[in-house]
C-alpha cells in the first residue's frame, strides 16, 4: 500500500531518513531494523574527509534546532569502503547525499559514486554551514543550474537535488533545476539562523549564522513543497519539521512523491516507524490502496 | 550492550535531596553500565530534545538518576510522581573500563559531576577508593558512596563544609595510581594536566551540547588524540591524555 516509486528506484514506503540526521544507519539500526525505512539519506559526503566546524555546534530554540556541523564526513572513498557495504547489507533504498566546495570536487566525488551500487545521488547544493560553496549555490538560481546541468552530465545515478528554502526564489530555482536535468527534488535543507549568547556578548556559532530544523520549520516547509510541486513535472521528496504521520501525510498532500524525516529522529530514535505505521493505518481508514491516492490531494 | 527505546519507564522514586538536586529511581529491568547515560524526556513535544543524565546507579532492575534543576527540561522531571513515567533511549555511551582500574583510586568529582561516579566506585573491584568531591555550598548524595570508599574529602567554594576551596587542593594524584573524574571543564582539565605530567592515568567523564545522544548529528564532535570523537558514543568517558594531552 506504501510501495514508492521514485526516479525507477521502488521503495517499500515513502519515508526516507535525512541526511545528517542519520549517520549511515548503523546508530538507529540499534533501537530498530532500518530495512524498514523506504531508504536513507546518507551524512552529506565530500570528496576529502572533514572534522567540520569548531565551537558550539547544535542550540535548541522553541520547536526547533540549529545546526553548524559543517558537513563533518569520512569523505566518499571512506564512505564507499567502509559504509555502503553496511547499507547494502540492509533492504531500503541507499542515497548518498553529496556535498561539495567547488564544482571540480561534485563531479569528482559523483564520478566515484557513478561505480558503486547505491540507488541514487542527492547532491546538496544547500548547506549553509560551510564557508565556500555549499550554500552559495544554492541561493543563486544561475549558479545552481550551471553546477546541476555540469554534475548531470557526469552523473549515471538518478539525481536528486535538494533545495536551500534560503533560495532566492524557491519556484525559480527547482525549475532552473528541472531544466539542468535533475531527475527529482527535495526540499527544504535548513533555514539560515541564528543565536546569541547574551551573557558572552557574542554568537552562539563561530560562524555566527547556522542552519535551523525541527518542527519550527514545518509550515514554511510545507508552503515551500507545494508551490514547488505546482510548478515542476519532476518528483519533489519533501521535507522540513516533519514530526508525526500526520505532518508527513500533509506533505504528500501537497503534491510529494515521498518525505525524509530529520530531526524528529533525534527525538525518538523510531520515529520512523510510527510515521510509517501511521501512514498506513491511515490509508486504510480513508479506503486507499495505495498511497499515490493521496499524493497532492490537497492541492486547490 | 542492548540500547533501547522506551517510552514509558515507570518512575518508582523522585526525591528532592536539597538545593535543587533529585534521586529519580526508574523500572528498567536491562543492563546499565558505570559511565553510561541515558536521553531522558518526561515531556511529550517540549523542549523539542532529549536531556542526557548519567547512571548514577543500576542493578538489571532499576536505574538511578541524579540530577540537579538546571531549566526546563529538569524541572519537568522534578516533578514526576512515583507511578508517573519517562522515555528512556539507552544506555548510551562508553563507560569507565572499570575491569582496567586497580589499586589505590582517587575518585574525583565536581557538583552534580558526582552522578556518574556512584556506579563506578561500586564497579571496582580490589580498589581503595578515596572521594574527593567539590560542592558550591553542601555536599549531597554522600550516604550512598560510604559503603564503597575507604575516605571521603569534601571541599565547597563557600567554606560552608569541609575545605574551603577547590576539590584539586585535596589530593595530589602522584599519591594515586589512577584518578577518575567528573565535573566543571576548567577542573578536568586542571587535573588531567596535573595527571598526564605525574603519569598517572587518568579517565575523564566530558560534558557537551548534544542533540542525538547516539553519534548520528555530530554536535558534540571533539578534537582527541585519536582523532574526532562523538563525546556522546565513543565517550563520555575517555582517558585524560586522549582529550588534553
Ligand atoms: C553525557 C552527559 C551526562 C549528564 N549527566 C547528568 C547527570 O547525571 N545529572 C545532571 O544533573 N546533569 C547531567 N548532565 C547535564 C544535563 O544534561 C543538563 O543539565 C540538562 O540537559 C539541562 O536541561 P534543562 O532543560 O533542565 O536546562 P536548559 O535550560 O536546557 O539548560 C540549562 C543549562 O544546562 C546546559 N545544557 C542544556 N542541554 C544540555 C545538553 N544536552 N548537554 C549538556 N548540557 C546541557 C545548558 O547549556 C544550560 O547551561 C549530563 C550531560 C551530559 C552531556
Ligand atoms: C544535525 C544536522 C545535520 C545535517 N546535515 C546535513 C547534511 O550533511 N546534508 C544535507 O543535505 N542536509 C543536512 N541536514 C539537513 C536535513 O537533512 C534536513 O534537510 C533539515 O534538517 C530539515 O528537516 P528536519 O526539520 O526534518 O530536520 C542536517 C540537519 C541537521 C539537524
Amino acid at each position: 500500500m506504501l510501495k514508492t516509486v521514485l526516479n525507477g528506484v521502488t521503495m517499500k514506503n515513502p519515508v526516507i531518513a535525512a541526511s545528517g540526521t542519520f549517520g549511515f544507519g548503523r546508530e538507529y539500526d540499534q533501537f530498530f531494523d532500518i530495512s524498514r525505512l523506504g531508504g536513507i539519506s546518507s551524512k552529506g559526503l565530500t570528496l576529502e574527509e572533514r572534522f567540520g566546524n569548531e565551537g558550539e555546534r547544535v542550540y535548541e530554540t522553541p520547536s526547533g534546532l540549529i545546526n553548524s556541523i559543517g558537513l563533518q564526513n569520512p569523505g566518499v572513498d571512506a564512505f564507499i569502503r567502509e559504509d555502503l557495504p553496511f547499507l547494502r547489507q540492509k533492504d531500503t533504498a541507499v542515497i548518498a547525499n553529496l556535498g561539495g566546495s567547488t564544482i571540480e570536487s561534485y563531479l569528482e566525488g559523483v564520478e566515484k559514486l557513478n561505480e558503486t551500487d547505491v540507488d541514487m545521488i542527492e547532491l546538496n547544493i544547500s548547506c549553509p554551514n560551510v564557508k565556500h560553496g555549499g550554500m552559495a549555490l544554492g541561493i543563486k538560481c544561475d549558479i545552481a543550474y550551471e553546477a546541476v546541468k555540469q554534475v548531470r552530465a557526469v552523473c549515471k545515478k538518478p539525481l536528486m537535488v535538494k533545495l536551500s528554502p534560503n533560495a532566492e526564489n524557491i519556484v525559480e530555482m527547482a525549475l532552473r533545476c528541472e531544466e539542468a536535468g535533475a531527475d527529482s527534488l527535495s526540499l527544504v535543507n535548513t533555514f539560515q539562523a541564528m543565536a546569541i549568547d547574551i551573557y558572552k556578548r557574542k554568537p552562539v556559532f563561530n560562524n555566527v549564522f547556522a542552519g535551523l530544523s525541527g518542527p519550527a520549520v514545518f509550515p514554511i516547509a510545507l508552503r515551500m513543497v507545494y508551490q514547488v510541486c505546482g510548478a515542476v513535472k519532476i518528483p519533489v521528496v519533501g521535507l522540513g519539521g516533519i514530526a508525526s504521520w500526520q505532518d508527513a501525510a500533509a506533505f504528500l498532500m501537497a503534491g510529494a512523491t515521498a518525505v525524509q524525516v530529520g530531526t524528529a529522529n533525534f527525538v525518538k530514535p523510531d520515529i520512523c516507524l510510527d510515521i510509517i505505521q501511521g501512514l498506513e493505518q491511515f490509508l486504510k481508514e480513508q479506503g486507499c490502496r495505495s498511497v499515490s491516492e493521496i499524493i497532492g490531494a490537497a492541492r486547490v | 550492550m542492548p540500547v533501547k527505546h522506551c517510552e514509558s519507564a515507570v518512575v518508582v522514586e523522585n526525591k528532592p535531596l536539597g538545593n535543587g538536586i533529585f534521586k529519580m529511581i526508574v523500572w528498567w529491568p536491562y543492563p546499565a553500565e558505570a559511565g553510561q547515560f541515558f536521553m531522558v524526556r518526561g515531556w511529550d513535544k517540549f523542549p523539542l530534545l532529549s536531556r542526557p543524565i548519567s547512571v548514577h546507579d543500576a542493578d538489571g532492575e532499576r536505574v538511578t538518576f541524579l540530577y540537579e534543576v538546571r531549566g526546563e527540561g529538569t524541572r519537568i522531571l522534578s516533578e514526576k510522581k512515583p507511578g508517573e513515567s519517562v522515555e528512556l533511549s539507552g544506555p548510551v555511551g562508553n563507560g569507565f573500563p572499570v575491569e582496567k582500574i586497580k589499586g589505590k583510586v582517587a575518585v574525583v568529582s565536581g557538583g552534580i559531576g558526582i552522578a556518574p561516579l556512584l556506579l563506578a566506585v561500586k564497579s571496582l573491584s580490589g580498589c581503595e577508593v578515596t572521594l574527593c568531591c567539590g560542592f558550591r555550598n553542601q555536599s549531597y548524595a554522600l550516604d550512598s558512596f560510604k559503603p564503597y570508599v575507604q575516605e571521603i574529602r569534601v571541599a565547597t567554594d563557600s567554606g560552608k563544609e569541609g575545605h574551603k576551596g577547590f576539590v584539586t587542593d585535596l589530593f595530589d594524584p602522584a599519591d594515586f595510581d589512577v584518578v577518575i573524574t567528573c565535573g566543571p571543564e576548567v577542573m578536568m582539565e586542571k587535573l588531567a594536566k596535573s595527571c598526564i605530567a605525574k603519569k598517572v592515568p587518568c579517565y575523564v567523564s566530558m560534558e557537551r551540547h548534544m542533540a542525538c545522544g547516539v553519534g548520528a548529528c555530530l554536535g558534540c564532535t571533539h578534537h582527541t588524540a585519536h582523532g574526532a570523537k562523538c563525546i556522546c558514543k565513543d565517550g563520555p568517558v575517555f582517558e585524560g591524555e586522549e582529550i588534553y594531552a
